[in-house]
């Protein structure tokens, strides 16, 4: 068997399948949660919260920010013009071309960071359910094992009426 | 929230996606027909030189330009709005968000196109762009960074890619839902865009935390653009031009035209997508206490702007100012005033008429007001310079006022075609504030019934 999952009609009903599998003794990791809303209000939600992508925005503004400052004052000392008395290198004015390329280097750095963590654009695992895009949420385990099959049924059905699936 | 209130919102919204009636296709096909004359019309341009419009010495600077910063002022609308309106989390921006945002990635680039509209020859453009390497650049010429245009690239730039991705990234899960909906080609299409969204708790934080992080980048990023179009003027010696507070009032003006655009998007939007019970009065109220504030604020800078001008009695100025208040463009500016201040005051001002048709009212004056205000400020300044004999008049010939229609019919379509094809309110974000209501009110009544409310 590849998978077996629950469908959920509310997060409480989804909070409590979640507890009865770590009860069963999985580990986090091996529980696989889809929803169609964030929904951080319950411990399910919360999981890997840990991110490292504000640090990660903060390195992307820096390069934007050396690469135009690079960008600018190279530019301009490689084919200098001379415009009324005013410096070479006019960093007053390259403060507005450095902003602006800090301010898109966090956006790149952000947006990289999503799709990398969010493994986007990725292949759909085998255990997704179009019912979660109808409100329900999806609990389930890929690649059980063989004599926790039956554990793990009576788990997800602990949790109340709920529609219990397996993929083969 | 329960999973019938679930499935209506998804059907309500998705519902101008899945259900195509005939009006849509005959007003894309009106609209589609006057971009095309637009476009003929740049094209005549094009081929006959920029003496056909009435650009001419001393006024360069014309209808186009007018409309270059009009578009880029209405971009204001969304991603600014909604970045704020996140980051001080107020729950009823929920619907309002995306419609905002799309707003200002099309009028983006449609004031972006007219820069190059007005470069004549549009296939220099090039010339603006900083290529790094000497070996692909024949020009031997590199961009002059200390040229306002230069600065207009890069801003510019930076907000509309920032804007699309700010755009973009919340559709990912609407995606996901419309390709679990549909069949054959839609679903194949609504997948590669869903980008293989699933839905599981890293994926809605890491998507949560980025639009944080972007919010935060895009505010300064706005403000810098209409900053940076206005230092298009302030940085040059120009009568009424060369003032310090054009940064802050460029911003002002800009986004009080934004919201007004917003406000007459959203009200076409829940009469012809029935979405009524999704935009209600209270948007339309919150954003016409908005709209008053800046309605204020705009007659605050234009007071501050004009009083400093006649008290200063500088005579390079005074003929440009004296142009404005009692001579040739006086109709103009006291339209704009009424347009922008006196027309909105009791819409917005007045509780009983800051309704839905109140706040359109105020808000089809703002959008006319502004525009006015923008040709005010570029046309009269040009027209009446520091010299005497280099003054002049201008006056728009058809091409210019052709190819103005046409970017207005470009902004209807692309906003149509993006309303056809996309949820126009955010599905998953509307249904986490309906969920965080619920949560809010059963809070309430379990605290009422704990007797901790009195």
């Amino acid at each position: 068997m590849k998978a077996i999952y629950g469908l959920y009609s509310t997060p409480e009903a989804a909070q409590i399948a979640v507890d009865k599998l770590k009860t069963a003794g999985l580990a986090d990791r091996e529980i696989t949660i889809l929803s169609s809303e964030p929904l951080e209000e319950y411990e399910f939600g919360r999981r890997d919260h840990h991110t490292w992508m504000s640090w990660i925005a903060f390195l992307g503004a820096a390069i934007g920010m050396t690469s135009a400052y690079l960008l600018t004052s190279i530019t301009q000392q490689s084919w200098p013009i001379q415009t009324g008395g005013m410096p070479i290198v006019t960093n007053w004015t390259n403060l507005i071309v450095i902003f602006e390329l800090t301010m898109l280097g966090a956006v790149f750095a952000t947006v990289g960071t999503l799709l990398f963590t969010a493994r986007l654009p990725g292949r759909q695992s085998a255990i997704y359910d179009p019912e979660v895009s109808e409100g329900k949420i999806l609990i389930g385990v890929s690649n059980p094992r063989q004599g926790a099959i039956s554990d793990l049924e009576r788990a997800l059905h602990e949790a109340g009426r709920v529609k219990v699936k397996t993929i083969a | 929230m329960t999973r019938a209130t679930a499935n209506r919102i998804t059907e309500d919204l998705l519902r101008p996606l899945l259900q195509t009636t005939w009006k849509f296709y005959a007003g894309v096909t009106v609209l589609g027909i006057m971009v095309l004359i637009g476009l003929s019309t740049w094209a005549y341009q094009m081929y006959n030189g920029l003496g056909v419009t009435g650009d001419n010495w001393p006024v360069f600077w014309g209808f186009h330009e007018t409309n270059f910063v009009f578009w880029i002022g209405i971009s204001h609308a969304g991603t600014l709005i909604s970045a704020i309106l996140r980051m001080v989390n107020a729950t009823w921006r929920r619907p309002v968000t995306r419609c905002a945002e799309a707003i200002t990635a099309f009028a983006l680039m449609i004031g972006a196109l007219f820069p190059l509209i007005h470069l004549g020859r549009p296939w220099y453009a090039w010339w603006l762009f900083p290529i790094p390497w000497p070996l692909f650049d024949s020009r031997g010429l590199w961009p002059n960074y200390r040229s306002p245009l230069t600065w207009d690239f890069f801003a510019i730039n930076t907000y509309l890619t920032s804007s699309l991705l700010f755009l973009f990234l919340p559709m990912i899960p609407d995606f996901a839902v419309i390709r679990d909906r549909t069949v054959g080609l839609r679903r194949k299409i609504y997948g590669l865009l869903a980008l293989g969204w699933e839905g599981t708790p890293k994926q809605w934080h890491r998507l949560e935390s980025a639009m944080h992080i972007m919010a935060i980048a895009i505010i300064p990023v706005a403000v810098s653009v209409h900053t940076i179009v206005s230092f298009d003027f302030s940085m040059a010696m120009v009568p009424m031009w060369h003032s310090t507070i054009f940064g802050p009032y460029f911003v002002a003006g800009a986004i009080f035209s934004g919201i007004a655009a917003l406000l007459i998007a959203m009200a076409i939007l829940r009469k012809v997508l029935h979405i009524e019970q999704y935009l209600q009065p209270i948007h339309f109220q919150n954003l016409g206490k908005l709209l008053f504030t800046m309605s204020l604020l705009w007659g605050y800078f234009v007071f501050n702007e004009r009083l400093t001008t006649w008290y200063g009695n500088a005579p390079h100025e005074i003929p440009a100012l004296t142009a404005t208040q009692s001579g040739e463009y006086a109709p103009l500016f006291w339209t704009m005033v009424f347009c922008n201040f006196i027309l909105p005051f009791p819409f917005l001002a007045i509780r009983k008429l800051r309704t839905i048709t109140g706040t359109v009212i105020a808000s089809c004056g703002v959008v006319v007001g502004m525009w006015l205000e923008r040709y005010l400020i570029i046309v009269p300044s040009l027209a009446h310079k520091q010299l005497e004999y280099s003054w002049g008049t201008y006056s728009p010939r058809w091409p210019e006022i052709t190819i103005f229609a046409g970017s207005i019919a470009a902004m209807v379509l692309l906003y149509t075609l993006f309303s056809k094809f996309v949820p126009i309110i955010s599905i998953w974000e509307l249904k986490v504030g309906e969920h965080k209501e619920i949560k809010a009110a059963e809070a309430v009544q379990a605290a009422e019934a704990a007797g901790e409310l009195v």
